[in-house]
């Protein structure tokens, strides 16, 4: 005892880490990743590597050379991120573009805002709907899904049940294979019960609370409803609007980004809400037959809007 | 169960030393009992170097509404009055009493009969409380006589007695209910008289069911007093989360818990009360817990108020090797003490040994808005931003964001996954807002 280390109190710390979180968030996208290397194969997991390492390697370059400071590469972040980006691809498209929009991701929506916990926009989601923007054929061409394929670029492709009911043409898949994942579609966002599996867990770890992945679908569900009791015909179901597209996997893993969603679970319900409703307004109305990511982006840029102006609930509030 | 409604965390309770028999501390050579404790105006000595006196005869006088009388803590002569380092780390005129034999004032009742009946008048009652320097034992030292004395118009209707003991390590609380429950019994119908409440609630958190059931069993000879089972949640001890668990009402913000009927006693100060009322005895002793992962023995101590933390130590079988840090209290509140050589103090509620590992804090990450400390904040507060104001000077923000409720629990720093100073910066942020306010109800 010859010293004693003097600090304000709370002298004991629970244990969590920034790692802990990313990781967690890693595990719970294991049964989406492992649903998306069954269905496609060779490709998803050469697009999956490709956005992993070049996310990582991006991030530390920056770090290292342009910022010349300390590399946070071992929390976890950027890798989730690469993570990401990879389950909202089409797993046939070429490694340039995926490098490409994982500079995008890391570089610009990340690191030019001064790294993680300061960048308005969700990095994984800007650095998709960059590649959607210039790569407008190669990001909507989606292949058909074979057990086990081992076709990359020459995978034969398969229209998404999204744009099937934008354009009225093909049969959707019947409920079941929606719900499995069994159709064409980015390589994380097929199977809905994988997804589900994966916010169990999140949920389970309390990695995130239930506020905003619950209001989203719900949202879309009730406006999907109504659509579709208004005019059965020119409008599909609300089962068929929740487990198509990117809908789950936006809900669950991208629109819960602790960076860019609100601060309080008031506040988280009013994204969810949002991220709903323009969601379903760009499916129906707009000229992308999907918009989940759009919506999500719109919500991000609300989000310090949410927080100035929703306040949790305080202690000794006005019961209403 | 109950518990209070917004947030809260769940540390590892490590209590060590819950069941171990209170251990009757050896008398020092010398005593050092500061004339302040943590809250209120220091009192005013009415020794001189020289003088010999009793244990429980009078050494210092309150000075002032808020401020309580001191005792002496043993017999023997005064050897100096001096200032003093305290454990809060504040300099304290203190006197210094160099111990002689153990004798206590004559009217002092040394038996451990339990005197049931209380026939005295509430105002007598109030009189003998304020005489005989008792403050909150829970650790804020508020003098206990003020509590008892609502502002005029005020009435409370329940009184709530604080066994929560919600701070991990600590048992001292614990202990005392197993060895003295019924006490504690007969001290709450003596606040009941002086409130004027039909309705006595003891709330304890229930990794205490031998105190539950004890307490419960003995309560039930009595009219009006209940044991409320509370589900294990940080920090329940807190006066407005424990109105919040018990009877489900919720104090407002700047209120005191007589806004909402209630009045709050630690169960320490309960037994304290019982002990000046009906057996004449001041406070200058109370229960303590030495303890820590390492520590030889983890045990409760009853220990003479003025007694150095290094004497305590010591019969608790010394600093364990390895330890970086020594707090005294709990580890989510306590302060960590620069040296054993201070006084122990009325609101002494242990002594916690930290081993190396645990005591260095791990380096701090940019904060990746996770909400979790907005989620665990117990009075529904936003740590993440009044941290950022804090760091930019951005007082009249801090203010209207409510810094002036947060109740200091830590339990923001706890749960940060970057181990951002969370509090540390909240309670600047705190003291200069409240100086402000301050200031302006001056001009006013």
């Amino acid at each position: 005892m010859d010293k004693l280390i003097i600090s304000p109190a709370p002298h004991i710390h629970g244990g969590d880490s920034v790692s802990k979180n990313m990781t967690g968030v890693i595990i719970a996208l294991v049964p989406a990743l492992l649903v998306g290397f069954y269905f496609f194969g060779l490709g998803a997991l050469i697009v999956t590597l490709t956005a992993v390492v070049s996310c990582v390697l991006f991030e530390y370059l920056i770090q290292r050379f342009l910022l010349k400071g300390e590399t946070t590469i071992m929390d976890g972040s950027a890798a989730l991120t690469g993570l990401l980006l990879a389950l909202n691809l089409p797993s046939n498209i070429p490694v340039w573009m995926i490098i490409a929009g994982s500079l995008v991701a890391i570089g610009i929506a990340k690191m030019t805002f001064g790294g993680l916990g300061n960048n308005p926009f969700n990095p994984a989601l800007v650095g998709r709907v960059f590649m959607l923007i210039s790569f407008p054929v190669e990001m909507t061409s989606w292949p058909r899904p074979v057990p086990f394929s081992t076709a990359y670029l020459d995978a034969e492709t398969a229209a998404t049940p999204l744009a099937m009911m934008k354009g009225h043409f093909g049969e959707l898949p019947d409920t079941l294979n929606l719900f499995l994942g069994n159709m064409g579609g980015s390589m994380g966002e097929v199977s809905a019960i994988a997804i589900l599996i994966g916010l169990a867990y999140l949920l389970y770890k309390k990695i995130i609370s239930w506020h905003i992945p619950v209001s989203i679908l719900a949202t879309v569900f009730i406006f999907t409803a109504i659509l579709n009791w208004i005019h059965p015909e020119a409008y599909a179901s609300p089962v068929a609007h929740l487990f198509t597209g990117g809908l789950m996997l936006g809900a669950v893993f991208m629109a819960t980004d602790y960076v860019t969603s609100p601060m309080n679970t008031r506040g988280m319900l009013v994204y969810g809400v949002g991220i709903g409703i323009i969601t379903v307004l760009i499916r129906v109305f707009g000229a992308y037959p999907e918009g989940v990511s759009f919506a999500i982006l719109i919500m991000n840029a609300f989000t310090p809007l949410i927080n100035t102006y929703i306040k949790p609930k305080r202690f000794g509030e006005k019961r209403k | 169960m109950k518990t209070f409604s917004i947030g809260g965390i769940h540390p590892k309770e490590n209590k060590f030393s819950a069941g171990k028999k209170i251990i009757e501390m050896t008398l020092p050579q010398q005593v050092v009992i500061p004339l302040a404790h943590y809250i209120g105006a220091p009192s005013e000595a009415i020794v001189k170097k020289g003088d010999l006196v009793k244990a429980g005869q009078l050494i210092g006088k309150a000075n002032g509404f808020i401020s309580a009388n001191v005792h002496s803590s043993v017999s023997g002569k005064v050897n100096k009055i001096d200032v003093q380092l305290d454990a809060s780390g504040y300099k304290r005129p203190s006197v210094f009493i160099d111990v002689e034999g153990d004798e206590w004032m004559e009217n002092i009742d040394r038996s451990s009969t339990i005197i049931r009946e209380c026939l005295l008048p509430k105002e007598e009652i109030l009189k003998k409380i304020q005489n005989a320097g008792i403050v909150g034992l829970g650790g804020a030292t508020f003098p206990a006589h003020v509590k008892l004395s609502p502002p005029s118009g005020k009435k409370a209707n329940v009184l709530i007695i604080n066994a929560v003991e919600c701070e991990p390590y600590l048992t001292c609380d614990h202990q005392l209910m197993l060895e003295k429950g019924e006490e504690i019994i007969v001290g709450i119908t003596i606040i009941m008289k002086v409130l004027d409440v039909k309705r006595a609630v003891i709330g304890i958190e229930n990794n205490k069911p031998d105190a539950i059931a004890h307490l419960s069993k003995i309560a039930s000879q009595y009219k009006g007093i209940e044991v409320v089972a509370l589900k294990v949640q940080y920090p329940q001890g807190g006066e407005k989360q424990l109105i919040d668990a018990v009877i489900g009402r919720q104090v407002p913000s700047a209120a005191l818990p007589i806004e909402v009927g209630a009045v709050v006693q630690n169960v320490g100060t309960t037994f304290a009360i019982y002990e000046a009322v009906q057996k004449n005895k001041p406070l200058f002793e109370r229960v303590m817990t030495v303890t820590g992962k390492s520590a030889a023995q983890p045990s409760n101590y009853r220990v003479r108020i003025g007694t150095l933390l290094s004497e305590v130590v010591t019969l608790a079988g010394g600093v364990p090797e390895g330890t970086g840090k020594i707090i005294g209290g709990g580890p989510m509140m306590g302060r960590s003490l620069m040296n054993l050589n201070v006084p122990m103090a009325k609101g002494s509620a242990g002594i916690l040994f930290m081993p190396n590992e645990e005591s260095v804090r791990k380096p701090m990450k940019n904060c990746i808005r996770c909400t979790k400390c907005v989620t665990v904040c117990p009075m529904g507060l936003e740590p993440f931003l009044l941290m950022n104001q804090s760091e930019r000077n951005m007082w009249p923000e801090m203010e209207k964001e409510r810094v002036m409720d947060c109740i200091e629990c830590g339990s923001c720093s706890y749960t940060c996954p970057s181990n951002r100073p969370l509090l540390d910066y909240i309670r600047y942020g705190k003291t200069t807002v409240g100086g402000i306010i301050r200031s302006r109800a001056v001009k006013k």
